[in-house]
């Protein structure tokens, strides 16, 4: 993913007449950065787990200012141009962001949550791929500079795939070894494909991390079922019996936690086993990790960084005896 | 000059868009015309009588119809004007219907003047016709049939059957293609083997037929009447004249290797016999696994030992055999869609997820008393995988899937009742000769069909079942249920082998990637190059009787054109201006076929070796050169006439469109009733480089805002090699421009095959846009154009050919 020549060209003539990439003059990079509500509050520790193992990869995450709501969940009714309207303009803060920093930022915005990156995405395709729309938003959105179309939007696994997953190997101090993990995906970070960030048949970008943190993928065909999504509002027992399935099937193939990088499907995953053990009496509780919460465990990082109080599930146990966490 | 005009309605297709009554009244008009008008039907019987009687009671020398594409109905008058005592090529078409009635269909004041304008121009040319003979050349008896399945069984049966010599080229050791893996034939449930085994027998039993297994065809260059065909044959390591087959070296082969009759559920060893009733019945050496020839030395060997007859010889070498043929007959067959590109079903991952081939071995084993594996419990096929998916890119259906379930579900019910058997479907389509019968016979039998496209499969850590998870979109309800064994019902694709074949023969495939036949309707089994024909699956999915039909009309196609004793062509052929050639040999140079020699200051044309691609006058500094049916001042007759009707502030763009792809990729983008600019006006021209640097500043100059020329992609090019000779025309005419401060972007080239519809009108519109932007060419630049072109252009330096 290189940026559009729209922005190389306005970065050349504004600022800098150097073509090199951004990361290419020095060893840390700088991306914008967007939170969302979710990170900020019931899903914290996926935020604090994030920007630890980012810092310790030479990546600075930026918070945008002034972001809101990123729109989630895109509307299903075509060339609805009001719902582009809040995804947008956390893009437009990030124009402004990269134009004030010039060279020292990337232009393109790293996003952890999985609802944001496929909402923001959407958007952003959207409106490169249908310039009349965007300059109807454009001329709605008056008080806001125009979006001139020179923002990605990236996941976080996108730029660790980048970089190559032996650079995460090279930070890990405390290997994982003996710990059977399986990876589930859920449908935001895969579908619809033109948005996906892996295959949506058979992605293997979370395996790879996993394999890289040193710890054993175990692979099973329901990680890219739904998990229920919102369903969890109006009938927390229908999201009970897809976790059911999702998590036994994992089980019955040796997993012992489950790794997600979506804040929803960990909620539905996590949270949701209590209603999970009122149906079925028989079902043993499974932890639920954030990708980036294992990859702080692998990097040797503090309690500070891993916020395994806010699991529901507490992996703890698991982990002390698995000698991947000392004892308190 | 008497020229009659005739303008069609083509029963509204035309005159529903176009005011025939119009462009009959405007044609009247033009010079030479005699008459015009206009008829419902100019094809039909009555149509054609019309032009008959005109051409006697009018004294006509010329005949102009306006109407379809040349390449649908332009045979046929030609064929009016011989039975009128005319030469059929004083003859022209105006292309109204592709080129300006459908695409155009919603404008029909604009396609009203692009239609005057475009008959316009075919009278313009029709006046400098020559009254020309059919260029006739010998033809003899000899046929290339490539692919031994069912489809080229059946058509070199037919042909030798006929008395014509066939040489059967097939890739592997045996013939019998998939139809020889088959279970039982739907919906008559004959035994496949049983009914094919005799038919391949006949093959080598034919004195006509030479049978060339386990052999492929590394090249074929010629025409129709003369092809030469190289062939390589494998090495089989095995003298075929002294083995036996008695089997013993086969016991004493150490290697195993999975079988691909088997598709892999048992194994073979290196020295082996394909399949128990293949033909040729003799041992052969698989080459990439045997120890001996793998290692070297005297590594092994025991098979050699083991041979009572010293049959085995491991020195023996692959050979490359020549001939020559008349016609050709591609049966190259399909393939099975490869179901491991469909991740949701998990073919290859899963234990009990199995493709329809595999079923079909697995029951002939199981009758034969050696099953494979116990087949039990609950069983499901899902249908159309590869076929109708734009996931997987194929949007075609593959045609037998829907009748080979039904077969094979009822086969796997009715032996063992006990057995749960569903079919998950898309649509069931029972199209043919007692295939709802058979259906229905299914239903009755106990075969459940669901309605629904199954969402994925799930595989069971522990037990390896397969939980379904399906719509029956029928009764709306979810079905997710756990079955013992799943089958994929694969579609058909085009294989690697027809690839190489179209490639090899220049042939074209269509959107599906299976080749394309000359026109849907009239000539399913002909291509588009003459003297080569099409068998069985290699032109679309087909189950075994339209295969077998499909061969038959293939070979009937070939013995038609060969028992004529010598056939006709256009005579598109290059022709020197004798008074004015200075002998300079620069076309000499150029022409790829090496068909011009100088003899006596003069270049001479040899006819047999021109191919007609006009490469030589361009070449020419001299306007020396030229081409019989697209002569220079025709060209430009037609140039002039493309701005006949033009108003104040209109754009004109020429579009030089090659023959054999971009004049028919314009007629299909009108049949497909996509639009594009009207201001473009095509010319037809046998290749791209027949648009002289000359032709195309002429235009310039005359007031043309841009031109374009279209060639084939040189896969697909008749002509092979011209490519380089197209840029430099392109080049020197951009050239010409700058130094006369014209846009050189106003003259444009692309290559195409005849799917590019997108691309087609988007080049198209782009160079209109561009023109539309730029304005005309002021009077001042098109004065020194002029000026140059009278002066002659430069003579380029010698273009040597290869």
């Amino acid at each position: 993913m290189k940026p559009t020549t729209q922005t190389k060209k306005r970065r050349s003539t504004k600022r800098d007449d150097s073509p090199q990439p951004v990361h290419a003059r020095s060893s840390r990079t700088m991306f914008p950065y967007y939170p969302g509500c979710t990170l900020k509050t019931t899903a914290q520790n996926f935020e604090d787990s994030a920007l630890a193992t980012a810092a310790i990869l030479g990546i600075d995450l930026v918070e945008i200012p002034r972001w809101n709501c990123c729109g989630v969940v895109s509307s299903l009714v075509e060339n609805d141009r009001m719902h582009h309207v809040a995804p947008l303009r956390n893009i437009i803060r990030t124009q402004e962001m990269i134009a004030e920093r010039g060279g020292e930022i990337e232009s393109r915005l790293v996003t952890l949550c999985s609802m944001c990156t496929n909402t923001l995405r959407r958007t952003n395709l959207f409106l490169k791929e249908n310039p009349e729309d965007l300059e109807a938003i454009n001329d709605y959105m008056s008080l806001e500079d125009n979006y001139e179309g020179g923002v990605e939007i990236v996941h976080f696994l996108e730029i660790l795939r980048e970089r190559g997953f032996d650079a995460v190997t090279n930070k890990v101090s405390n290997p994982l070894e003996g710990l059977n993990a399986a990876a589930y995906y859920g449908c935001m970070l895969l579908r619809p494909k033109d948005i996906g960030i892996d295959d949506p048949e058979d992605p293997t970008i979370q395996e790879n991390l996993i394999s890289a943190l040193g710890a054993a993928v175990i692979d099973t065909p329901y990680k890219k079922m739904c998990c229920g999504s919102y369903q969890t509002v109006q009938d927390r027992y229908a999201v009970a019996e897809l976790a059911y399935d999702i998590l036994t099937h994992a089980q019955r193939e040796g997993a012992e936690v489950i790794i997600t990088a979506c804040p929803l499907c960990a909620f539905n995953l996590d949270d949701r086993q209590k209603e999970v053990r009122e149906r079925h009496p028989d079902f043993r509780s499974i932890p639920v990790l954030y990708f980036t919460q294992l990859m702080a465990l692998a990097f040797g990082l503090g309690e500070d960084a891993l916020g395994f109080e806010l699991n529901s599930v507490d992996p703890r146990p698991l982990l002390m005896a698995k000698g991947l966490l000392a004892p308190r | 000059m008497r020229i009659g005009v005739y303008v069609c309605h083509c029963g509204g297709n035309i005159s529903e868009t176009v005011d025939v009554k119009a462009v009959a009244a405007a044609a009247e008009q033009r010079p030479g015309v005699v008459l015009a008008r206009d008829y419902s039907h100019m094809c039909s019987d009555l149509g054609q009588k019309l032009i008959l009687e005109d051409i006697k009671e009018h004294n006509l020398d010329r005949v102009v119809v306006a109407a379809c594409s040349p390449h649908f109905q332009g045979a046929t008058f030609m064929n009016v004007l011989e039975t009128g005592s005319l030469s059929p090529y004083v003859f022209e078409m105006a292309n109204i219907r592709e080129q300006c009635a459908w695409p155009h269909f919603g404008e029909p004041e604009t396609a009203t003047l692009k239609s005057i304008e475009l008959t316009n121009m075919a009278i313009a040319k029709a006046g400098l016709d020559e009254s020309l003979n059919k260029k006739t050349m010998p033809i003899g008896k000899r046929v290339l049939v490539i692919g031994g399945g069912i489809a080229g069984i059946q058509a070199s049966l037919d042909l030798a059957d006929s008395g014509f010599e066939v040489h059967l080229v097939e890739k592997d050791p045996s013939i019998g293609g998939k139809m020889a893996q088959l279970s039982r034939t739907f919906p008559t449930e004959d035994c496949s083997a049983c009914i094919l085994s005799p038919k391949m027998a006949d093959v080598p039993a034919n004195p006509n037929i030479e049978l060339l297994t386990y052999s492929e065809i590394e090249s074929v260059e010629g025409y129709l009447g003369n092809f030469e065909v190289t062939v390589v044959r494998r090495s089989t390591y095995v003298d075929p004249d002294l083995c036996t087959a008695c089997g013993l070296c086969e016991d004493a082969c150490p290697v195993k290797v999975p079988s691909e009759f088997e598709v892999g559920l048992r194994d073979r060893k290196a020295i082996y016999v394909p399949f128990d009733f293949a033909v040729p019945y003799k041992y052969l050496i698989d080459e990439s696994v045997c120890l001996r020839l793998t290692k070297g030395g005297e590594v092994c060997g025991l098979c050699q030992k083991a041979c009572p007859k010293d049959a085995i010889d491991f020195s023996r070498k692959s050979e490359k055999i020549r001939f020559t043929v008349d016609t050709i007959v591609v049966a190259t067959g399909y393939d099975i869609f490869d179901a491991t590109e469909k991740k949701v079903y998990g073919y290859g991952e899963y234990k009990n997820v199995i493709t329809a081939l595999e079923m079909e071995r697995m029951i002939v084993n199981g009758a034969a008393g050696t099953p494979i594996r116990p087949i039990k419990g609950r069983i499901g096929f899902i249908q159309c995988v590869g076929s109708r998916d734009e996931q997987v890119g194929n949007e075609y259906c593959s045609r037998v899937c829907c009748m080979y379930a039904t077969k094979l579900s009822q086969l796997l019910k009715r032996s063992d009742p006990t057995r749960e058997v569903y079919v998950f479907y898309t649509d069931l389509r029972a199209f043919g000769k007692g295939f709802e019968e058979y259906y229905k016979r299914a239903q009755t039998d106990g075969v459940k069909f669901v309605r629904g496209r199954v969402a994925e499969l799930l595989e069971d850590p522990v037990t390896k079942s397969v939980t379904v998870k399906v719509e029956d979109t029928l009764s709306r309800q979810m079905i997710e249920a756990e079955f013992d064994l799943v089958i994929l019902s694969v579609g058909l694709k085009p294989n690697a082998g027809t690839e190489r074949i179209a490639e090899i023969l220049k042939l074209t495939k269509s959107p599906d990637g299976f080749l394309q036949e000359a026109h849907p309707k009239f000539r399913p089994v002909d291509t588009l190059k003459e003297g080569i024909f099409l068998a069985g699956a290699v032109q679309g999915p087909k189950d075994i009787p339209d295969a077998v039909a499909s061969a038959s009309a293939a070979a009937a196609r070939a013995v038609r054109l060969m028992n004529q004793g010598e056939f006709s062509l256009d005579p598109v052929l290059a022709y020197v201006h004798e008074d004015i050639c200075d002998g300079c040999s620069l076309c000499v140079d150029s022409c790829l076929p090496g068909a011009i020699s100088i003899s006596s200051n003069v270049a001479q044309i040899n006819e047999t070796l021109c191919t007609g691609c006009g490469i030589c006058i361009a070449a020419c500094p001299l306007d020396a050169m030229d081409l019989h049916c697209y002569a220079n001042d025709q060209l430009l007759a037609e140039v002039e006439a493309a701005i006949s009707e033009r108003r104040d502030g209109e754009t004109r763009i020429i579009v030089f469109a090659d023959d054999t792809t971009t004049y028919r990729l314009a007629d299909n983008v009108g049949t497909g009733k996509l639009s594009y600019a009207p201001e473009t006006r095509i010319i037809r021209v046998p290749s791209g480089t027949r648009a002289t640097p000359a032709l195309m500043l002429k235009a310039l100059a005359l007031g043309i805002d841009g031109v374009f020329v279209g060639e084939s992609e040189s896969k697909s090019s008749p002509y092979a090699g011209i490519g380089p000779a197209l840029s430099r025309n392109i080049e020197q005419t951009r050239s010409i421009l700058r130094e006369h401060g014209i846009e050189p972007e106003r003259v444009r080239a692309k290559e195409f095959v005849t799917i590019m519809l997108g691309g087609f009108v988007a080049q198209l519109n782009e160079l209109t846009a561009f023109a539309e932007n730029a304005g005309p060419v002021s009077e001042k630049k098109k004065k020194a154009l002029k000026e140059t072109l009278a002066n002659g252009l430069p003579r380029a330096e010698a273009q040597v050919a290869q």
